[in-house]
């Protein structure tokens, strides 16, 4: 009898393995030192109180150990990690004007394209800082602020003062603290009261340089009865040695304000991507973040909402998809710190070849968050015997008067709904990829456009020997 | 001379080593509609999942061809573009595949050529109209949410879609109300023609009411101990199964 062998693809990593020469104006030492914390603050014109805050979360890192939970990082080694490259280039607002080979790199990633097609502003980071950064007219004479955060830092230092690092610190765990003390890059966003920005921004993060970290710090703040959909994107391609991102994002939702925050996450798999992000939400806001994982080596990431204000809402979906040799330990975590707040936790996960999944999830329900309401429902699919997906969720609910409910299911694809859809004249093949697509379309829906085509490309079909 | 679709000759078949067919025979020609009646447990359901070739089962011994071919070493898929149908008993649900996308998938698949998207959604309209069903249902996911009802409807909304040649229904009248099981037996009565068969398992016979059904098989204990013409279901209702052992 002949046989038939299927599989849902890997990613196809072509596009983002093109490498470019490691190039840059100004680079780094190996490793994490004083000196090389005072180098990277000197070479940026950081003000005192930066250099300051550098210097103390150093100090936090050195005094803190890994994180006693999660994936093992025993091959991280900050000794060999470069934390800071600048690109051979100052940040400019015309393509023209960009290096060539970075320029070709953000066009394969179809950045200048999906500019002129659905963005309002775009920011371009390569290595450690910003390369290109744009913001339409109509948006600045509205009082929107859209830059990277090397020129918030001087251009709008009180407000960065105020913000920066409040809502994550660096005494949270030990890659905040590293964080705080070697970040550069990044997108600063402000969007003044009531001005409603009806097309997204769009922030992304290339690293080129082997062996290197970003740590890229993103600031929003989305002020009252305001709204913003703010779109990050990552990628690089692989190298033989470790890349490390620690990136850091800070979400302001001020009262009545709205943000949606949709990340593709897609780095190589020798990334160890250790990322934090949190959102403080006010009276009547709302965080809608959109999550998905698809690369790296080891991820933890752990979106967290603190919602403060009453009738302050959360919601997130998000899908992870792990193949082999990667561990990918993501979930969402929520704070009801106030009446009548709602979250609604919705993510999807896949695993194949060997690929680990985990959803770790947390809501906490202070005393005082009386008629709160969660909804939590993850979902994961293995796709063969040898892959592996685990579910954590802790529930922390310390009121009565709360609506809280959980579901999570962790299956394999069901041979009866295979043959359902053979029954229909449907090929093995077509009925398991069906199936997968089908499993993840709640949230696909939810992915920009042009990330919800790569995820449909995703899980296309490969025949192999099919006619005896 | 009627045209052979199906036929099973000394058919053995067993699940987990269990044997639940033991030699059965039986012939279904073109343009007929058989019934098969038989107490729970009688291999009925079996039968069909066989015919359609679930993975669950082992054939031990006997042959089933249709239109002549041999078809024990067929793919489920390629059985359904020979032209067999299954309605279920209990269909699957699908998260994330709705009604209109399996469909156009099932028909493309069948057919083997690019369908027109417009021609087709007219038709899936009108059929669904047949069947009393919301067009809301198309944009569903499969049977997700789904009552008991409108699972059976939409399979037989499958089955008039794809227009087998042979259409087995496994009890697709069971746990219907009154109202529901005339829909599906319009259904049926629509679908059938002199170019296709029906082979029906069935508890109830308000289904069978306005169809002409051609031949009665009596199935009990992996055998069919009885044949017979439509009054053998008057016989059954009235008398049950016992009395033939």
């Amino acid at each position: 009898m002949d046989k038939k062998k299927t599989f849902v693809e890997d990613i196809e990593r072509s596009l983002y393995d093109i490498k470019n020469e490691d190039r840059y104006s100004y680079k780094a030492n190996q490793g994490l030192t004083e000196d090389i914390v005072r180098a990277i603050s000197k070479e940026k014109n950081d003000p005192d109180w930066m250099l300051d805050f550098r210097l103390r979360s150093l100090e936090v890192y050195n005094n803190t150990a890994l994180p006693s939970w999660g994936p093992a990082l025993d091959e991280l080694d900050m000794d060999h990690i470069v934390t800071y490259v600048r690109p051979d280039t100052t940040m400019k607002g015309d393509w023209k004007e960009v290096p060539e080979d970075i320029k070709n790199t953000f066009d394969r990633l179809g950045i200048p394209q999906a500019e002129k097609e659905s963005l309002a502003g775009v920011g371009a980071q390569y290595d450690s800082e910003v390369v290109y950064h744009s913001i339409k007219e109509d948006l600045v004479k509205q009082g929107v602020v859209y830059t990277d955060m090397e020129s918030a830092l001087r251009d709008y230092e009180s407000m960065v003062k105020e913000y920066f690092m409040q809502l994550v610190t660096p005494k949270d765990h030990k890659f905040v603290a590293l964080h705080g003390a070697v970040w550069s890059g990044g997108s600063f966003v402000y969007v003044p009261p009531g001005v409603h920005v009806d097309i997204p921004l769009q922030s992304y993060f290339r690293l080129n340089s082997p062996g290197a970290g970003q740590f890229e710090h993103t600031l929003i703040i989305v002020d009252k009865e305001a709204s913003l959909h703010f779109i990050e994107g990552c990628s690089a391609p692989k190298y033989n040695v470790t890349n490390l991102h620690a990136g850091c994002v800070e979400l302001y939702v001020k009262e009545g304000a709205r943000l949606r925050y949709s990340t593709i996450e897609n780095w190589s798999r020798n990334m160890l991507n250790l990322n934090t992000k949190r959102a403080l939400v006010d009276k009547d806001g709302l965080i809608e973040w959109v999550s998905g994982s698809f690369g790296s080596k080891i991820s933890m990431l752990y979106p967290r909402s603190i919602l403060r204000g009453e009738h302050a809402r959360a919601e997130f979906t998000g899908v992870t998809f792990a193949a082999k040799g990667q561990t990918l330990d993501t979930g969402a975590a929520v704070i009801h710190a106030a009446p009548y707040t709602s979250s609604n936790i919705s993510t999807r996960s896949i695993s194949k070849d060997g690929g680990v999944v985990v959803y770790r999830g947390a809501i906490k329900v202070a005393p005082n968050a009386h008629h709160s309401k969660s909804s939590v429902n993850c979902e994961s699919l293995m796709l063969d015997d040898i892959s592996r997906s685990d579910t954590l969720p802790v529930m922390d609910i310390l009121n009565d008067e709360v609506d809280i409910g959980h579901e999570a299911k962790i299956g394999r694809i069901s041979d009866e709904a295979i043959f359902y859809l053979m029954s229909r004249g449907i090929s093995e093949e077509e009925a398991k990829a069906m199936i997968v697509r089908g499993f993840v379309e709640p949230i696909a829906k939810e992915l920009p456009l042009e990330y919800a085509v790569e995820m449909n490309n995703l899980v296309n079909l490969e025949l192999e020997g099919t006619m005896g | 001379m009627a045209e052979k679709f199906l036929e099973i000759r000394g058919l053995h078949a067993a699940i987990d080593g269990k044997e639940i067919l033991k030699g059965l025979d039986l012939q279904v020609n073109k343009g007929e509609i058989h019934v098969i009646l038989g107490p729970n447990g009688s291999g009925k359901s079996t039968l069909m999942n066989l015919i359609m070739g679930h993975p669950k089962y082992e054939i031990t011994a006997g042959s089933i061809a249709f239109e002549g071919e041999d078809l024990t070493t067929l793919k489920t898929y390629e059985r359904a573009r020979r032209g067999l149908f299954l309605s279920f008993q209990n269909p699957e649900e699908i998260p994330g595949i709705t009604v209109e996308n399996l469909l156009r998938t099932a028909k493309k698949s069948i057919d083997g050529e690019n369908i027109k998207i417009m021609a087709f959604k007219k038709s899936l309209e009108k059929t669904m109209a047949t069947l009393k069903m919301d067009e809301s249902y198309a944009s569903r996911y499969m049977n997700v949410g789904f009552s008991g009802g409108e699972k059976k409807r939409n399979e037989i909304l499958q089955m008039m879609m794809i227009n087998p040649k042979l259409a087995m229904l496994d009890e697709t009248d069971s746990g219907l109300d009154v109202d529901a099981v005339q829909i599906v037996s319009a259904g049926v009565k629509h679908f059938h023609t002199k170019e296709n068969s029906c082979l029906i398992i069935t508890h109830n016979t308000k289904i069978l009411e306005h169809l002409k059904v051609d031949h009665v098989h009596i199935l009990m204990d992996g055998k069919i101990i009885k044949h017979g013409d439509a009054a053998l279901i008057d016989e059954i209702s009235e008398n049950g199964f016992l009395h033939l052992k």
